[in-house]
């Protein structure tokens, strides 16, 4: 596992990277400014999104990048911005409500249907969500996925790719910020969300004593303890934020709620259900 | 405290149903006090201040493994959770402290005493430190929970609500 410097496929790699970056930069700026006759957005979702940039390219470009290709800490270090604190970030920026609000009624109304087809209503849901993003980390350092993608830059960008895509998908469907018009029940993303915290901390501890190949004991040992305190340092951050959605939909409602407090107590219980939510998709600020 | 925070709020409190609220309150503090004894006890005490909890064990079989990152997911979980219930407990009218207090101690005692009697002795996934005669440590482990618990059932029974 040598650090690959110099070869035209790592060349690539970085260039596709800052492109993906900076093309995630504009777009976001780009929607703020065709959206600034609109009500103002909250100053900081767009610090969280260039918060989330950050931590993406601090882990795909620099020196810790290319500390990861010999170091599993330094890898390790990789897996927890990109994979978990990046997508956290990215998710509570709100990207989807932003791009509704910058688009005109008839391109919303699109995005809006494409983001309820079947596939799209799949990948989102959070069992697949959760598990595309803990398979794919269980895959790749229980077989010989890590070595490859360290030899063939093809690898390593697909890696990263899922890795981004699936922390995405698994932070929105659970904690996500925007409008989702069949965001599963409140019990279901929890017991989702602690199946994915122990699946991250079993995978942590395994790694402590079964290190993928290539890799040397004194290296998987941090570098397991990198994932295990590392894992929970993010996993609270989400806990916080998935118990604070839970918290603000059970704000009791002056006046209105009188009448309905007698009949319901959980807070939970007093979303609107998905009939409710599908008639007003744009359920954003704004 | 909590009519200080719905003035603060500027919003007055709905009328509170005071056994939703009093469940609600010995529910938070029951889980919270569970959620620190499987996290944050376990984690800040026995694993990074005192190095007696090994972070894996050659010998942990899957099984133990599994059940302990579950036992982990969950204690943060309920930590967390459990906060974000006592406010949702304060905002809806006043906190039951006494019943809080009570459920917290209770909470403690109980998952200590499972960590203590059935993980730790009948599972035999991890002890509380090795190379060391264990009685000691296992009597002062489980006394400690039984002490915890028994103080906590006590408030819970003095501050039960009249009915």
């Amino acid at each position: 596992m040598n650090p690959h410097h110099g070869g035209v496929g790592w060349a690539v790699l970085d260039a596709v990277a800052v492109l993906v970056l900076a093309a995630g930069a504009a777009g976001y700026a780009a929607a703020l400014w065709w959206s600034r006759h609109r009500s103002p957005w909250p100053p900081g979702r767009t610090v969280l999104w260039f918060a989330g940039l950050g931590c993406a390219g601090a882990a795909l470009l620099g020196p810790l990048a290319r500390a990861a290709h010999g170091s599993f800490p330094a890898h390790m270090v990789v897996h927890l911005l990109l994979g978990m604190a990046a997508p956290l970030l990215l998710v509570l920026a709100a990207p989807v409500t932003l791009v509704l609000r910058a688009l005109p009624v008839a391109g919303a109304r699109a995005l809006t249907r494409f983001l309820r087809t079947p596939p799209v209503r799949a990948v989102t849901h959070p069992v697949v969500a959760g598990t595309l993003d803990a398979g794919g980390l269980w895959v790749l350092y229980t077989t010989g996925l890590y070595a490859a993608m360290h030899a063939s830059a093809l690898v390593h960008a697909a890696v990263h790719a899922h890795v981004l895509l699936a922390g995405y998908l698994f932070t929105a469907a659970v904690a996500g910020a925007d409008p989702d018009p069949h965001r599963a029940s409140f019990r279901l993303r929890a017991a989702v969300l602690i199946g994915f915290l122990a699946v991250h901390s079993v995978l942590a501890k395994r790694l402590y004593g079964n290190p993928p190949p290539g890799v040397g004991t004194a290296d998987a040992q941090l570098g397991a303890q990198v994932m295990y305190y590392g894992g929970d340092a993010v996993h609270v951050a989400l806990l916080v934020v998935f118990f604070a959605r839970w918290y603000a939909a059970g704000r009791p409602r002056a006046g209105a709620a009188v009448a309905r407090a007698s009949r319901v107590s959980p807070p939970s219980r007093r979303r609107p259900g998905p009939r409710a939510r599908r008639r007003a998709p744009r359920a954003g600020p704004g | 405290m909590a009519d200080a925070s719905a003035a603060r709020s500027g919003r007055a409190p709905e009328p509170a149903d005071p056994a939703g609220q009093d469940r609600r309150g010995v529910l938070a503090g029951v889980l919270l006090g569970a959620g620190i004894a499987a996290s944050v006890v376990d984690l800040a005490v026995f694993h990074l201040i005192l190095h007696w909890h090994h972070f894996y064990d050659l010998s942990t079989t899957g099984v133990a493994l599994f059940s302990d990152g579950l036992f982990h997911a969950f204690g943060w979980f309920v930590t967390v959770g459990s906060l974000f219930l006592l406010a949702d407990v304060r905002r809806r009218g006043p906190a039951p402290w006494g019943r809080w207090t009570g459920g917290l101690l209770t909470g403690l005692g109980g998952f200590q005493l499972l960590d203590g009697v059935v993980l730790h002795k009948v599972l035999r996934i991890h002890q509380v430190r090795y190379d060391v005669d264990l009685l000691l440590y296992d009597v002062t482990w489980i006394g400690s929970a039984v002490l915890a618990l028994t103080v906590g059932l006590a408030v819970l029974h003095r501050t039960r609500p009249a009915r």
